[in-house]
């Protein structure tokens, strides 16, 4: 019987990829070059974001020919006979993987390294992310070879789309019997943004025929250079920090420090380097963990979001640049920016001075007033004079910020929350550890961070009851539950099983 | 307007004899169609068998040159009852539908059709969304042929087969009498292939000869006594004529007839992929050349007694792939084999599974069954266990392959993908609405429908209870007609709406006094089968009527609360208005309409205009949603209550904090839902929409250079004030 195999191809990709596009291309190429050549997809409602596989195949017609027959050819692939996967993102390379249609002994695997993260992904309260680098493990132990890079960046910076890119790759992957012209000659009859698909093509094309085929390891972030302060009080923080504390720590705590000035002022980053000696006084014998992890759960915590603090970000140079960055802006293009802002009463008297805020909160009238008038959210164009000169003057509130109610509550809590690291330290520094990242709990605006705040409560309230009795995994595990969904279900749960609720 | 235009290959609808087609399966169907010279046309929408209907409406010009008349039908039950025009004339008709659904809607139609017989052929195109991929329960066709007895075709999944079949499928229904139904999967109908074509041939005789000399035959009507007749005429008269036809047509295969005692039968439809196994198995070549006697059944029902009888004859055993089930064919064929005392074994659903798609690595390892019990096979070798073996002393890493071994199983990093609402979807808004309003009044039972809306379902909102089938969400909440604390809410799309639900859910609900809510999701199309015009659509279709509110509609049935929300995006109106519906003092059903156009087709539409204006230098403002990475806390609340494509995570660019931030991705549409979600949750100040200004006019960039300069001399000396504490 004859030896000769079709070509079998299968596309992994998500609705609206231009999975189809390639397809398409594959097809045509072969058409047009001799080849029988047979597609088929399952669109379904996967056309609506979810995952598809395409599938091609393609036999010499003259091969056909000279045996007198037609190929039967299939319309699905049959795992572990399969000479290409093309996947248009990482997670898909990792599906095509697990339906075992990568195998060692003849998969060329071509794949886009960028991630679309997942709705489990991107919905988790904490970080719900998967770890890239098990995908690309995964994927380089089942392909024969493992073609990768970010092409999602590749087509971007050519003003093209990912199928044009992953069509640039398969040819330069050399598996396919044809020519680079013949690959570019289909692209021109496509004859749909040619010129960009050309680009982004050959982009791919010299990339994976040079060899640099790898996405380059990621470099490590280049450590800050060595601290220049100008301001004498600055300059005394940060040598109270190079004199005062071991090296290991001294990175983030000057990270500490210059988010507190930049919050507040020089005395404030005082006050937290005041809390950090405490921590460090402790001795706890963990390699530093535990006084790096207060010590950047602190700088959170007494860097809170209030109205002031996020009206000094929204109004900054940096911050105009950025969305202008983010836009798209081209010359010659005029921008505005609108936030979206929902200041209820109780962020209004957080952010007045204390007396007042107090006076506000507990009044009748004036209360019932500000109440009516914070019903709907604001639209604020911080572009505008009007828009700007509101939001600076909402953080120059930052000027009374420790008269504020909220400043007292924040601190009192934080008071609460190193006394309770401090103790629990003596017993079971482990244990101080997952007391310290507690603080994760708390977070965001409004209802988010009553519910925080609730649920930072339960887990601290438990830690407390069952004192020095508690493993440190059992308060990971009641943290990790307090995120896992927002009614509080698996946190109750959880408390319930180990009796503690 | 669909999803997809076809006004390109539609163009290969004209092709002549000897013409090479080239193009996907379900085009070649309609090519067939005007091959074999059908007169009229109908169909209800979707997948697989949407592009049909699209690629029709797309050749409406063609349609005409022939006068083939061709309808958008309200429902499947309208496109098996206009089959009604072949039962007294000879005309050629073909409808088609997606099934089994579309069957289960046109059963009582077909049922009456397949009863009196028919004149000229009707042929029923049904796309069988069955296995991976499908959106509907798992069932068969064949239950509906069986039961009405109309025939089913289920060719090779390949363009000249299929295209054959439509042609002879005309031809069996007009020798046998019987509508005949052809049966595509959902990849034989998007495969792309190739077949030489034939003329279009023009009806010979024509709807407007009907219309003008209208004949008629009591016989055929569906009433005692004729009923009784037609039972009696289908097993008498019909059967034996459709056998006999498919017999002399040779509609069903034989390959290698004699070259093994052993054989396998297959439907057409699975036809590739036994033929794959078997060729992966080194019993068959890659042109399906054979060494294992197979018979190909093209026709799925009936089974042809003789053609059994011959292939099984003399044959130690045979193995039967039939997909689905219950295995109505393998149960036929075991009669047969019994009654004539034929000994092979018949192996079937005890070799391959029960239920569930027929897959290439499922049929692989149900031949390899059939084959190594009959000795064809050699039994693979059993893999030796793999033993543990515990290191004795730890190898230092030489630095020979560094790359590290993935240390957790696959399955933890990849995430199933279930399909959700599109960016800039304005069904998204109303569950966002939803969840708020669920938030004030505790959760409510939600009957939901087909449609797009169903996703709803599904991560992040998980709203639903169940689902009914089209058109029915607010029918299935009939029972929960009582007096109560709460209202059931049920949802419906305006397909569905006008596909049945007007009468089956709204005015059901209007006689029967009920106190719900029905909440008609109306976006101008039926968007989940692809984007087709409806009754209600806005859009101007030059051969359709459109424009007829929804409103209107369920006022004229009775329902005197009606609330029509022209502004999905405005989650806030949307929750109030539903806060309303489920709690007035007002009695009797609350009809709530949720209005925009569906954002799919409004891109499709306005992105090539928004291009030219750009182009040809007028002022465009686009508008796109963004995220302050630096006071975005990594909660992701946003996420859980829109579920955007274009809205995302990235990691945190602060040093402190490790939690991902959301971010708006380049797809945004700028439809406003993360604006008004975060202002009706209250959730976080972080979202800002940007409005770009494309070639500006006088008065915005005077603004612009003004604006400027006042805040960038205060950004300045900020700037400065910061700089001098920076180290």
């Amino acid at each position: 019987m004859n030896p000769t195999q079709p070509i079998k191809i299968a596309i992994l990709a998500m609705g609206g990829e231009g999975g189809g596009v390639l397809a398409d291309w594959i097809v045509d190429l072969g058409e047009h070059n001799g080849y029988i050549a047979q597609t088929t997809s399952v669109p379904g409602v996967a056309q609506r974001t979810g995952a598809t596989i395409y599938y091609v195949e393609l036999y010499p017609e003259a091969r056909a020919n000279a045996d007198g027959g037609r190929p039967v050819l299939a319309l699905m692939p049959l795992p572990g006979d399969v000479d290409v996967v093309l996947a248009s993102e990482l997670m898909e390379a990792g599906r095509a993987v697990q339906r075992g249609l990568v195998t060692q002994d003849r998969t060329t695997l071509v794949a886009s390294t960028h991630r679309v993260y997942s709705i489990a992904e991107k919905s988790a309260m904490g970080d719900g992310r998967v770890d890239s680098t098990q995908l690309v493990e995964h994927a380089r132990k089942a392909a024969k070879h493992f073609i990768r890079f970010d092409m999602a960046q590749a087509a971007e910076q050519s003003g093209s789309v990912i199928s044009a890119v992953l069509f640039g790759a398969l040819a330069g992957a050399g598996v396919l019997p044809f020519s680079r012209a013949q690959f570019e000659a289909t692209v021109e009859r496509g004859g749909v943004g040619v010129k960009p698909s050309l680009k982004a093509f050959g982009g791919a094309f010299e990339r994976v025929q040079s060899g640099s085929e790898q996405d380059a390891p990621p470099t490590p972030l280049p450590a800050r250079a060595a601290p220049a302060p100008r301001h004498p009080q600055v300059r005394a923080l940060v040598e109270r920090v190079q004199r005062d504390f071991p090296a290991s720590s001294q990175a983030i705590l000057l990270e500490g420090v210059r988010r507190l000035i930049d919050y507040q002022d020089t005395a404030y980053a005082g006050t937290f380097l005041d809390r950090m000696r405490e921590i460090h006084a402790l001795r706890v014998d963990d390699g530093g963990r535990l006084a790096q992890n207060t010590a950047r759960h602190l700088a959170l915590w007494m860097s809170y979001e209030d109205t002031a603090r996020v009206a000094a970000l929204k109004t900054r140079t940096t911050r105009f640049d950025r969305v202008r960055d983010e836009a798209g802006v081209q010359s010659g293009q005029v921008m505005a920016i609108n936030e979206y802002m929902h200041p209820r009463l109780q962020e209004i008297c957080e952010t007045l001075p204390g007396a007042l805020g107090r006076w506000l909160t507990n009044s009748g009238a004036p209360r019932r007033l500000v109440e009516r008038f914070t019903r709907k959210g604001r639209v604020v164009q911080t572009s505008s004079i009007h828009g700007f000169l509101l939001l600076r003057g909402v953080a120059a509130a930052a000027r009374w910020r420790r008269s504020t109610t909220r400043f007292a509550e924040e601190n009192q809590l934080i008071e609460h929350w190193l006394e309770r690291i401090a103790q629990t330290a003596a017993i079971n520094p482990a244990l101080a550890l997952e007391v310290a990242e507690c603080q994760r709990l708390v977070k965001g605006y409004s209802d988010t961070h009553e519910r925080g705040l609730r649920n930072y409560g339960l887990v601290m309230g438990a830690a407390q009851r069952a004192g020095s009795a508690m493993a440190p995994a059992t308060l990971r595990e009641l943290r990790d539950a307090a995120l896992a969904d927002e009614h509080g279900h698996k946190l109750r749960d959880m408390l319930a099983r180990y009796a503690l609720a | 307007m669909a999803e997809r235009s076809f006004v390109e290959e539609v163009k290969k609808l004209r092709l002549g004899a000897g013409d090479i087609f080239s193009g996907e399966g379900i085009l070649a169907v309609t090519k067939g169609l005007l091959e074999a010279g059908v007169a009229y046309v109908a169909g209800y929408q979707g997948a697989p068998i949407s592009h049909l209907m699209d690629v029709l409406a797309d050749a409406q010009d063609i349609l005409a040159e022939q006068g083939i008349r061709f309808e958008n039908s309200a429902s499947e039950a309208t496109a098996a009852a206009t089959l009604a025009a072949s039962v007294n004339y000879p005309l050629r008709g073909a409808v088609t539908f997606k099934a089994t659904v579309g069957t289960n809607v046109a059963s009582d139609a077909l049922a009456n059709l397949a009863s009196g017989g028919v004149t000229g052929g009707a042929l029923i195109i049904v796309g069988e969304d069955y296995g991976e991929g499908s959106s509907i329960m798992q069932e068969r066709s064949h239950a509906f042929a069986m039961k009405s007895q109309i025939w089913l075709l289920d060719p090779r999944p390949n363009l000249p087969s299929i295209v054959d079949a439509v042609k002879q499928g005309f031809d069996l229904s007009e020798a046998s009498n019987t509508p005949v139904m052809l049966q595509l999967r959902i990849r034989a109908c998007h495969v792309h292939g190739q077949f030489v074509a034939s003329d279009n041939r023009p009806p010979k005789f024509t709807l407007k000869d009907a219309m003008e000399s209208p004949q008629r035959d009591v016989s055929r009507i569906v009433l005692p006594p004729a009923s009784f007749v037609h039972e009696q005429e289908k097993v008498r008269d019909r059967w034996p004529a459709a056998v006999r036809f498919i017999e002399e047509r040779r509609l069903n295969e034989f390959f290698a007839e004699d070259a093994d005692d052993i054989g396998v039968i297959v439907q057409g439809g699975s036809y590739n992929t036994l033929v794959r196994a078997l060729e992966r198995l080194g019993l068959a070549d890659v042109y399906g050349n054979s060494k294992v006697p197979l018979y190909v059944m093209n026709v799925a029902y009936p089974v042809i007694d003789s053609e059994v009888l011959r292939f099984c004859k003399g044959k130690r055993a045979v193995l039967l792939v039939e997909e689905g089930q219950p295995n109505f064919i393998e149960q036929n064929l075991a009669a047969i084999l019994r009654q004539a005392g034929v000994d092979a074994a018949l192996h079937g659903k005890d070799m391959l599974p029960m239920a569930g798609e027929y897959t290439a690595a499922v049929l692989l390892q149900g031949a390899r069954t059939f084959f190594e019990r009959y000795g064809r096979l050699a039994p693979l070798p059993v893999p030796a266990p793999v033993r543990k073996i515990i290191p004795l002393i730890e190898v230092a890493n030489i630095g020979v392959d560094a790359a590290p071994e993935p240390s957790r199983p696959l399955e933890e990093s990849v995430h199933a993908r279930p399909p959700g609402f599109c960016t800039g979807c304005p069904e998204r808004p109303i569950f966002s609405a939803i969840k708020l309003v669920e938030r004030e009044l505790g959760p409510h039972h939600i009957s939901a429908d087909i449609g797009c809306h169903l996703f709803s379902i599904l991560p992040p909102f998980h709203l639903g209870n169940t689902t009914m089938g089209y058109g029915l969400g607010a029918a299935g909440a009939a029972a929960l007609n009582v007096q109560a604390g709460k209202r059931a809410i049920s949802m419906m799309g305006d397909g569905g709406f006008w596909h049945n639900g007007l009468t089956s859910g709204i005015a059901n609900a209007v006689f029967n006094r009920s106190d719900n809510l029905t909440i008609v999701v109306d976006n101008n199309y039926t968007s989940a089968t692809g984007g087709q015009d409806i009754l209600s659509s806005t859009a101007l279709n030059p051969t359709r009527s459109t424009g007829h509110a929804i409103e209107r509609a369920v006022r004229g049935v009775g329902v005197e609360w009606v609330r029509t929300i022209r502004r999905t995006y405005d989650v806030a109106g949307m929750r109030d208005a539903l806060r309303d519906a489920l709690t007035t003092k007002q009695k009797g059903p609350k009809v709530l309409i949720a209005q925009s156009e569906c954002m799919l087709n409004k891109q499709r539409r306005e992105k090539p205009l928004v291009r030219k204006a750009v182009a040809e230098g007028k002022r465009v403002v686009r508008e796109k949603f963004g995220v302050d990475a630096d006071t975005c806390t990594g909660d992701h609340s946003c996420i859980r209550l829109s579920g955007c494509p274009s809205l995302s995570i990235k990691p945190n660019p602060d040093p402190l904090r490790t939690d991902p931030v959301a971010t708006v991705l380049d797809s945004c549409v700028g439809c406003g839902n993360c604006g008004d979600v975060s202002h009706a949750a209250v959730l976080c100040p972080s979202f800002y929409k940007a409005q770009v200004v494309s070639n500006p006019s006088g008065w915005d960039r005077l603004r612009e250079r003004v604006r400027a300069a006042v805040i960038g001399w205060l950004q300045r000396g900020d700037a400065k004030r910061r700089e001098r504490y920076a180290f």
